[in-house]
């Protein structure tokens, strides 16, 4: 026994000294600022949309892709401390959906932080996923980086009780261009328990905000949209670090509005089109996003994927695994205060499935 | 042929050419009101089409095409390289029922199919014609 013990203590001793020889940068990370956030990274899974079409049968091609995330998320290396689902397991809200898709995500060797999108919620208002699967809003810390995961994807009280039944008002909600849909919010309860839950934070704590809709406005007809976005952007004004990580929009798209960088996360089941591409609406796509590749619908996976998140010192870098595509990434510029791609940010640089009309 | 048949024959043709001319002569504000509600209803025919479920999964074009967007009618016909072929746009939404949502092709002269690319089309309306781009 004492053996052994001094045997591990001998080994630890020359991986220390073996480390700081083969990579001594990774020394001076580790002591960076006066948080001494460490490097970690997490996996991003979103927009599964689980579709039951009766019995025991759901759609194969949507299953495949949540499927196809969970066996790699379960290979990434370095592994991750956490994964979050970004929202929209289910398409329709159904018990049926969601029990499906917690048995697929039930194969993930690594704790789950859910986040809550429009497809899971509009059945029964959110009650079956806060009994099975996770709250709705809530926060956390993890080396020194504060997690807030909104429900945003709530909308006017006058809307939700328009409807005949809770079918029909999933049904209205699931349809993406319905003009009688009616924008997503957070709303003053949850944007006051923010500025609460923030409230003790000293302003450089790097924060890492997790909703559903995207909190900036860039197209209504689709409900790309956060109504009460800028009250939101205004509690998260004062911290030096603030990213947004977001679903819904089943696409690459990032910006940067002040201090905040806004990043979309890819869907497991399909990809979407960008609004650019509906020639009857003006929209409000951020200039700065350099788009996906437009998809082959003959490739069911195309457009499609999931992403690595390296918290690197309260910063997002942002791996795109894309399943038909060159993998792409996002890296913050400290000198341009913007994220920008790595490979195609450069107009010069981009290639001719990148341009969407 | 007995001249009195004959007589009736040749008014019968004389007044379906009066008839005619008087067809062809104009049309007036309330013919292109009539046309046009015509064509908006195979629009709307279309678009609650492409929001149904068309196949056997329940998925529908619109959770991928909203308001049909990337549909790109303008575009057709167009060369496809998985089919290895010039197609028209009816031909891709048959290949989009018969894969995504997992169903039986329409024929092209179905008054369905028409309905679907009246949708289509008129959500793309305004956009140049920009036939084979891809
Ligand atoms: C699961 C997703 C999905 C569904 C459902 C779907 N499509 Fe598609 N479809 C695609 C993708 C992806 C593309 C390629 C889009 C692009 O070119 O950017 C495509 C392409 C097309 C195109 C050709 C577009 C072009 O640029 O040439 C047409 C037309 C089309 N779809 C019609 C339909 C119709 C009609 C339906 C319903 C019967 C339908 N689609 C259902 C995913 C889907
Ligand atoms: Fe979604
Ligand atoms: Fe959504």
């Amino acid at each position: 026994m004492k053996k052994n013990l001094t045997r591990r203590k001998f080994l630890k001793a020359a991986g220390i000294a073996g480390a700081a020889v083969a990579m001594p940068l990774s020394l001076v990370e580790f002591s960076w600022g006066r948080n001494s956030q460490e490097n970690f990274t997490l996996a991003y899974v979103s927009d599964s949309h689980l579709t039951h079409i009766k019995g025991g049968q759901f759609v194969r091609n949507f299953d495949m892709g949540l499927k196809k995330a969970v066996t790699e998320v379960n290979f990434m290396r370095p592994k991750p401390d956490f994964v979050v689902f970004g929202g929209d397991l289910a398409q329709l809200g159904k018990k049926a959906e969601i029990d499906h898709g917690l048995e697929i995500m039930s194969r993930l060797r690594y704790p789950v932080k859910w986040v809550v999108g429009e497809h899971d919620y509009y059945l029964d208002l959110g009650q079956y996923w806060s009994e099975k699967v996770s709250k709705l809003h809530y926060s956390f810390d993890h080396k020194g980086v504060h997690f807030v995961v909104l429900n945003s994807i709530l909308t006017y009280d006058n809307w939700i009780n328009r409807w005949k039944s809770p079918a029909e008002r999933m049904h209205q909600m699931a349809r993406l261009d319905n003009p009688q849909g009616s924008p997503f919010m957070v709303r003053d309860r949850q944007i006051e328990w923010m500025k609460k839950d923030l409230s003790g934070l000293s302003k450089d704590t790097p924060i890492v905000v997790m909703s559903h809709s995207p909190l900036y406005k860039i197209f209504k007809p689709w409900n790309f949209w956060t109504e009460d976005a800028e009250k939101v952007q205004a509690v998260l004004k004062p911290f030096s670090k603030v990213t947004v990580l977001h679903g819904h929009v089943h696409q690459i798209l990032y910006n940067q509005i002040g201090n905040i960088s806004f990043q979309a996360m890819m869907s497991t089941a399909w990809p979407w089109p960008y609004p650019v591409s509906y020639a009857q609406a003006g929209n409000a796509v951020p200039k700065l996003t350099v788009f996906m590749n437009r998809a082959d619908p003959h490739s069911e996976r195309d457009a499609t994927g999931w992403s690595i998140i390296n918290l690197d010192n309260g910063r997002v870098i942002n791996d795109f695994k894309l399943w038909e595509n060159t993998n792409r990434t996002l890296r913050y510029d400290d000198k341009l205060g913007y994220p920008v791609d790595t490979k195609y940010q450069n107009p010069a640089d981009r290639i001719p499935p990148q341009e969407h009309y | 042929m007995p001249k009195i048949l004959r007589i009736i024959i040749l008014t019968i043709v004389s007044l379906t050419f009066a008839a005619s001319a008087a067809v062809c002569d104009e049309f007036t504000k309330d013919d292109l009101k009539q046309w046009n509600a015509q064509f908006m209803s195979s629009v709307k025919e279309g678009e609650k089409l492409f929001h149904s479920s068309l196949g056997r999964n329940t998925v529908s074009c619109d959770m991928c095409h909203p308001n049909a967007a990337n549909t790109h009618p303008e575009t057709y016909p167009k060369f496809q390289k998985q089919l290895g072929k010039v197609i028209t746009l009816g031909d891709m939404i048959n290949w989009c029922i018969i894969n995504p949502l997992e169903g039986d092709k329409l024929d092209l002269d179905d008054p369905k199919m028409i309905a679907l690319e009246a949708y289509i089309t008129y959500e793309r309306r305004g956009v140049k014609l920009a036939p084979g781009k891809h």
